[in-house]
């Protein structure tokens, strides 16, 4: 056994710390490791930066032009990313569709959307969940009917990230009320700008605009837009999902927040001494350590399952819901350490040309917002609850 | 990274495996609880090699290389086997004697001597090689009343005279201090009560004047023993290693104790798991079998996901206990006693509860892996005890 990196592995992740010490441009990085209000530019420009220097398709294979990564090389990857303050790639696109139109697209839809989703020219967004499609996807209502060479789609989608920056939407739709719920659902591909489409945006509880409602009144969407057979959406979905096991696991997001709640804890006072001297607050702060120690070990047994084996082991069907309850736990306890300045109500300071003084710290603002927001995580992707009810049946057998 | 175990290793997990599923069925435990007549492991273990992992060739064991607590192959070769025991809730001494104890005389075998205890250094390789062989066992007398689990708390004096030491004092439950041939004891030869420096080791024969063993059962069917020392006398080869330096060799000692326990215990709750799992799948109320219900089912993945954590750490603290860094090896030590301690207290406390009546008999294994799972979490050092290490490990070094 062995738990350290290949001398490959760590080539690499030097690799990726010289290009993003080059390349990425300090005024989205600002923003990234402050928590400023990002905008559509500042992910387009950062994918193009990606494409121009043979970075822009980590996770594709080769015979897409991708880099083709190893699972490791990815996390390693998508850590640097994240530690530099990159972006983090506009997933929908190059994660979530992109796998979905490799294994069902035709020839002329692959041709078309992948470079464009390289070159940072169209952004992705997911049309899914539903006001009454939640956990239940199935259930979904939205409609499309064939009307010669084109559908007629109408309906609303919910909990629509980054709608407001979309040029395309993927979207699960019902094409047939027979048989099962699943087996009438069509996955369709249809362009924002389209005549019928609307966006509503979603104020979060942070006060924060990041998902919308999106409406579908009798838009036309070409049949050419179809991926996959009609009525076999399902199949697209879920091979979607299975895509995204190990995705959410966000590891490397709570080492990072580990590193900041540090120097937050060696930052504030209390009762004359540093926060991090009263054992009561380090007690929680190791109790959160500890668990990113575990979590990222039970990431590092699924990577090393995977490059074996090309699967993931049951271990990994356990990441989603742990990764986000720790993070959980570690923004709870960010906005505690941060203390009494965490009420502060600032909005203004996501502006990134804000100039205005700090209330606290320079990070004692984004605190509590991220905590609010941040209850997201055990919610989106399949919650936390639907995750269980899968390790059970899939994993467990009950 | 690999965490697969390789040929040898699997082989001798396989052959311990069929030998336990075969000789240590729970009702030969049983048997062996009530000192009727049951298969003696001991001699099994010692035909297996199981008693000479970790020490040296040159002392007539196992380990290819010297090994103070653990090469990255012994600690491999120590987990595996304590999985298996930790299923089969094995009785024997195997950590006290091999683990433990076999640490610390490794550390008075390799000893160069330079103090004039070339006495002792012939007495630990002796040992060595008899506990290889399965002629003798040792128990590490470290812990003191009042001291809890703290090694530097030792009050246990000595008095030096011209041909040894005199001790005085109480060690307090010492693990299978009643069935050891020799004690390994920590006393004072300098500084005060929790000085580090100041703690020198002995060795003490059972039948030593003035040395009384109390032995007792533990609530989970192993030993332990109060100790007493009254003017106990010990000739100078009884100094292992260097006189007030003894300290870093009963840590070590201790922590690769604590990441076979990890393991064992890792091995408890797997086998919960199953049986529970199982359980679950056969028991029928309301005309159904009660793995149907969610709030059941969810109960079980919150056990599954504990105890792959516990698993992670517990690779982890085996991979880290031969580091050449001791900050680190005490933070994954520290890390991986308390995430496996509270790991444990979820599984067996739901396995118990998921059983119903019948997990709280004495009838079934699920309350006896209870149990087991409640001793180790209390055996040098209990979650809570070890998240505060943690915590005084991260204000020390960030």
């Amino acid at each position: 056994m062995n738990v350290n990196y290949s001398d490959e592995d760590q080539a690499f992740r030097q690799e990726v710390r010289a290009f993003l010490k080059q390349h990425l441009p300090a005024d989205i990085a600002h923003k990234v490791l402050h928590g400023k209000r990002m905008v559509r530019d500042d992910f387009m420009r950062w994918q193009r930066i990606l494409f121009d220097h043979g970075w822009g398709s980590p996770y594709w294979p080769q015979a897409y032009d991708g880099m083709a990564l190893n699972h490791t090389q990815l996390f390693i990857f998508e850590g640097e990313c994240l530690e530099f303050g990159a972006p983090g790639l506009i997933a929908f696109g190059q994660k979530m569709l992109a796998p979905v139109l490799m294994a069902f697209g035709t020839p002329e839809q692959k041709a078309h959307f992948l470079p464009r989703i390289l070159r940072g020219e169209d952004f992705w967004c997911q049309g899914y969940s539903e006001p009454g499609s939640g956990s239940d996807l199935a259930s979904l209502k939205t409609k499309a009917e064939r009307m010669g060479d084109h559908y007629i789609v109408s309906g609303q989608k919910i909990w629509t990230t980054q709608a407001q920056f979309a040029d395309w939407i993927f979207c699960l739709v019902r094409t047939s009320t027979e048989g099962r719920a699943q087996q009438g659902i069509s996955f369709l591909l249809i362009d924002m700008k389209s005549p019928g489409v609307s966006v509503r945006p979603i104020i979060m509880l942070d006060g924060e605009h990041e998902v919308n409602e999106v409406f579908f009144d009798n838009v036309k969407v070409p049949i050419t837009n179809l991926v996959g057979e009609e009525n076999k959406g399902w199949t697209c979905a879920k091979f979607l999902l299975s895509h995204e096991r190990t995705g959410l696991n966000v590891v490397s997001l709570c080492k990072q927040l580990m590193q900041r709640l540090q120097y937050i804890a060696r930052t504030e006072m209390a009762d004359g001494k540093l926060l991090i001297e009263d054992p009561r607050f380090r007690d929680r702060m190791a109790q959160c350590e500890m668990e990113v120690i575990a979590h990222e070990m039970t990431l590092m047994r699924t990577l090393a399952a995977m490059t074996k084996n090309g699967a993931p082991g049951p271990e990994a069907s356990i990441l989603k819901i742990r990764g986000t309850e720790i993070a959980q736990s570690i923004f709870e306890l960010t906005m505690y350490a941060a203390g009494p300045e965490a009420l502060a109500h600032l909005p203004e300071t996501f502006d990134a040309n804000w100039l205005g003084n700090n209330i606290g710290a320079d990070y004692t603002a984004t605190t509590a917002p991220n905590y609010f927001n941040m209850r997201k995580l055990s919610i989106f992707g399949g919650s936390n609850e639907i995750q269980r009810n899968i390790v059970a049946q899939h994993v467990l057998g009950l | 990274m690999e965490f697969s175990l390789n040929g040898e290793q699997q082989q001798l997990k396989d052959s311990l495996e069929r030998y336990l599923a075969k000789n240590y069925t729970f009702d030969l435990r049983r048997k062996q609880l009530a000192a009727a007549p049951a298969p003696n492991h001991w001699n099994a273990f010692a035909e297996f090699g199981l008693l000479g992992i970790g020490i040296a060739e040159q002392f007539g064991g196992m380990g290819a290389q010297s090994n103070l607590g653990g090469t990255g192959a012994a600690a491999e070769d120590t987990m595996l086997v304590m999985e298996c025991l930790g299923r089969a809730l094995a009785l024997e001494p195997y950590v006290a004697t091999v683990v433990v104890g076999g640490s610390i005389l490794q550390y008075g075998a390799e000893n160069n001597g330079s103090d004039g205890n070339d006495g002792s250094k012939a007495r630990c390789m002796q040992l060595l090689n008899a506990i290889s062989t399965g002629s003798v066992k040792v128990a590490l007398a470290a812990h003191e009343r009042q001291g809890r689990y703290k090694l530097s708390y030792v009050a246990t004096t000595t008095t030096k005279r011209d041909d040894g030491f005199l001790l005085n004092g109480h060690k307090a439950v010492t693990l299978h201090g009643d069935s050891a041939d020799t004690l390994i004891i920590s006393a004072r030869t300098k500084g005060l009560v929790d000085d580090e420096v100041g703690i020198s080791i002995f060795l003490v024969n059972k039948d030593a004047l003035g040395l009384t063993i109390r032995g007792y059962p533990t609530n989970d069917g192993l030993r332990a023993a109060e100790i007493t020392l009254n003017n106990v006398h010990v000739s100078a080869d009884a100094l292992i290693g260097r006189e007030h330096e003894g300290y870093a060799a009963i840590e070590r000692a201790i922590d690769a104790g604590i990441a076979a326990h990890c393991a064992e215990a890792v091995g408890a709750m797997a086998a919960l798991v199953e049986q529970t799992l199982e359980y679950l799948k056969s028991r029928k109320q309301f005309g159904v079998a009660i793995g149907s219900f969610q709030a059941l089912q969810h109960k079980m993945v919150d056990m599954f996901i504990a105890t792959e954590q516990a698993r992670s750490m517990a690779i982890l603290a085996a991979l880290k206990l031969a580091s050449a860094d001791t900050t680190e090896r005490r933070r994954t030590i520290a890390a991986a006693k308390s995430i496996v301690g509270q790991s444990a207290r979820l599984v067996a406390q739901q396995a118990v509860q998921l059983h119903g009546g019948m997990g709280v008999t004495d009838e079934l294994p699920i309350s006896h892996y209870f149990k087991r799972l409640t001793a180790i979490d209390m055996t040098y050092g209990d979650a809570h005890y070890h998240r505060a290490q943690l915590g005084e490990m991260m204000l020390v070094n960030p």
